[in-house]
């Protein structure tokens, strides 16, 4: 209901609006010739002005600042560009001189292994040598020590023994008497005591 | 004056009537507006224009956006033999839009809402391309009005066809811009008063709809002058590239 009533005032109204115009208006005051000349007179006058200005002024301007910005940016780019290339080189060459001074540092550190293992099997020889010679000497000493022992060891048990006979019964007993049993006995014990 | 939807488009004399000869070139309201759009058009594109920074600011980024819009306009549809012809267009373009926008404004006066303004920028089109076309082409072009292809018979009823078509462009061109200004205006009038006429109960559903219009009207403003440079530029491609 409100809303039958609220579209009828509109309909309503709109004949009314229509009837207030009909009653005003003289027509369009597009068609009314009165003021046509002033108008194209203005609109040439103006337009013209514009163009002009535009034409010789503004829009020269404009293309100019156009113009440059896209060289401005064309040679960023080739700069850039440029820049890349030469970055992208440069890397190549640190690459190389890495990859070079890692295969000089490899062979270096051949060279000074080889070299320090030859002074060590060089010094080693000489080392071993000298305790071969010091050994070998010190076997004949004791090879000489050993020979001589059971002679010194049958001296002094002779010299003692007499000296016991001497000092038991009080008198001197041979010498060559004393050296023969001595030897026999060294001979019978010699195992005994020398291990041989 | 605010219930008659014409009265908007009444043309009045501002300041004293001046006379040169039988002619009355008095300084009018239509005038005003003319020259505003002009000053408007003027100060933006200059400030556009006076820095040229690497990154533009945003008026000079309207004046480079406006620039290429145009400029690609005009190539795509007339080619690169109409760039001498670039500056009119875009002061065509530039000055149809600006008072189409300013007569958006309230209380503003559409200049391009009257007949006599749109025809007299039709005319000088339509005379301007047509010379352009013969200076081009010479009697050659009016090989436009025989199109390829059509058979002998039909050819005189063709011709006669083309041409009337051909004259009919300048009317074509500026009623379709005053028309669609004017109707525009004055739906937005019509409806404007009958908010005043329906008062606080009924007034809303007008008033909703003036609002939707005023959008559409902003959309047609920009839309006609788009189209009014557009034919514009179909008419200097046929006279600059002639093949019908």
């Amino acid at each position: 209901m409100v809303k039958k009533i609220y579209f009828q005032s509109i309909f309503f109204s709109f004949f009314f609006i229509k009837e207030a115009f009909a009653a005003e208006s003289g027509g369009m005051p597009q068609l009314n010739p009165e003021f046509w000349v002033s108008q194209i007179f203005w609109l040439i006058l103006t337009f013209g002005i514009m163009y002009l200005v535009l034409s010789k002024l503004i829009l020269p301007k404009i293309s100019n600042n156009l113009e440059s910005r896209k060289s401005q940016i064309l040679e960023n780019i080739e700069a850039a560009e440029k820049q890349r290339e030469s970055s992208d080189a440069k890397l190549k060459e640190y690459d190389e001189i890495i990859s070079k001074s890692k295969l000089e540092a490899n062979s270096i550190f051949n060279q000074a292994r080889e070299k320090a293992l030859k002074d060590i099997g060089a010094k080693r020889e000489v080392l071993d040598k000298q305790i071969d010679n010091e050994i070998a000497e010190a076997e004949k000493e004791i090879d000489a020590l050993r020979k001589n022992a059971p002679d010194k060891i049958n001296k002094i048990a002779i010299e003692t023994s007499s000296e016991l006979l001497q000092k038991l019964i009080g008198a001197e007993v041979n010498n060559s008497s004393i050296s023969a049993i001595v030897d026999d006995l060294s001979k019978r014990n010699g195992d005994k005591y020398y291990g041989n | 004056m605010a219930a008659n939807p014409m009265s908007q488009f009444d043309v009045y004399r501002i300041g004293p009537e001046i006379k040169v000869g039988a002619f009355d070139i008095s300084f009018t309201n239509a005038s005003l507006f003319m020259i505003l759009s002009t000053i408007s058009i003027l100060l933006i594109f200059n400030l556009g224009s006076k820095k040229n920074s690497i990154l533009p600011n945003k008026i000079q980024l309207l004046a480079e956006l406006s620039y290429t819009f145009v400029s690609k306009m005009i190539s795509d549809t007339a080619g690169s033999k109409a760039k001498p012809y670039f500056a009119f267009i875009f002061s065509l373009f530039m000055f149809v839009l600006f008072c189409n926008m300013f007569g958006m404004i309230p209380y503003t006066f559409t200049v391009t809402s009257h007949i006599i303004v749109t025809f007299v920028l039709a005319a000088f089109i339509f005379i301007g391309v047509t010379v352009i076309g013969f200076i081009k082409h010479g009697f050659g072009y009016l090989k436009l009005f025989v199109p390829s292809g059509v058979p002998a018979v039909l050819l005189p009823l063709i011709v006669v066809i083309e041409i009337i078509s051909y004259l009919s462009r300048p009317i074509s061109l500026s009623v379709r811009l005053f028309a669609n200004m004017m109707a525009g205006h004055t739906m937005m009038k019509v409806f404007g008063g009958f908010v005043i006429s329906l008062g606080i109960v009924g007034g809303w559903l007008p008033l909703s709809f003036s609002v939707a219009l005023t959008g559409l009207e902003i959309l047609v403003a920009f839309l006609q002058a788009y189209v009014f440079a557009i034919l514009t530029c179909i008419y200097l491609n046929d006279a600059l590239n002639l093949h019908h």
